[in-house]
């Protein structure tokens, strides 16, 4: 069993990281895969976006996070697969989600990181605010985050 | 002990605050009962879940409560 639990490298994390030495350890990390695809999101500037915040529910956010990473790889063929999550307050330009996946060959990679982002943006158990002008906003749920899901099956 | 109320999102907002404590109370909807209304409506808005002691409730459970339990409410999540 302990060659399952090293494939995923799953983090949820209140203060800041370098999505760059992140990525350097991780393709360290995996130098047998072919391919790594990685996908970082980070605050928006602009939109007189001050702030953006990101609550989270310890029982449920990182469990559920660790269940997608097992389903990714129950759906491909992956050497590794890293996700790491912000929460907690940030500012416009800060990385808030890292995701990547190493695989022998890069069709899975690139599914692999393109189905985790979809199903982190639309179920996973995150709730976010801005702050514009200086008053705080919830942002509620995208129709356009359903639609990506739903390509899935 | 009481019960540790968990308020997410915008419920946090509605609520005045994140978390609050409140007597044991048999049933969830007891305590959802109990709650002043505007933040009762809030939470039975549709699409609003409920976790008890980090496990998430599918419509037909009604657990029974006890001591030190944590009653998380948890709107639409808008996504990471």
């Amino acid at each position: 069993m302990a060659d399952c639990t090293n494939r995923s490298d799953v983090r949820l994390l209140v203060t800041p990281f370098v999505p760059a030495e992140e990525l350097a350890a991780f393709t360290a990390q995996n130098q047998e895969a072919g391919g790594i695809v990685s996908f970082l999101g980070q605050v928006r500037a602009g939109d007189s976006v001050e702030a953006l915040e990101l609550q989270h529910y310890e029982p449920l956010t990182l469990p559920a996070m660790e269940d997608l990473a097992e389903r990714i790889h129950g759906r491909w063929d992956l050497a590794g697969l890293l996700i790491i999550h912000r929460s907690g307050r940030m500012n416009p330009g800060d990385p808030i989600v890292l995701v990547a996946a190493a695989a022998r060959h890069r069709r899975n990679a690139f599914a692999a990181a393109d189905f985790a982002m979809d199903h982190l943006k639309s179920e996973s158990w995150f709730w976010k605010r801005e702050k514009k002008s200086g008053a705080w906003h919830w942002v509620e749920p995208r129709e356009q985050d359903f639609e990506d899901i739903a390509r899935w099956g | 002990m009481p019960l540790d109320l968990v308020f997410l999102g915008r419920l946090d907002e509605v609520a005045g605050g994140g978390k609050r404590s409140v007597p044991l109370l048999p049933c969830v909807d007891a305590v959802v009962d109990s709650l002043e209304p505007r933040l009762r409506e809030a939470i039975r808005a549709p699409k609003v879940k409920l976790a008890v002691n980090g496990i998430l409730l599918q419509d037909t459970d009604a657990p029974i409560l006890k001591d030190g339990d944590e009653i998380a409410f948890l709107p639409p999540v808008s996504g990471g």
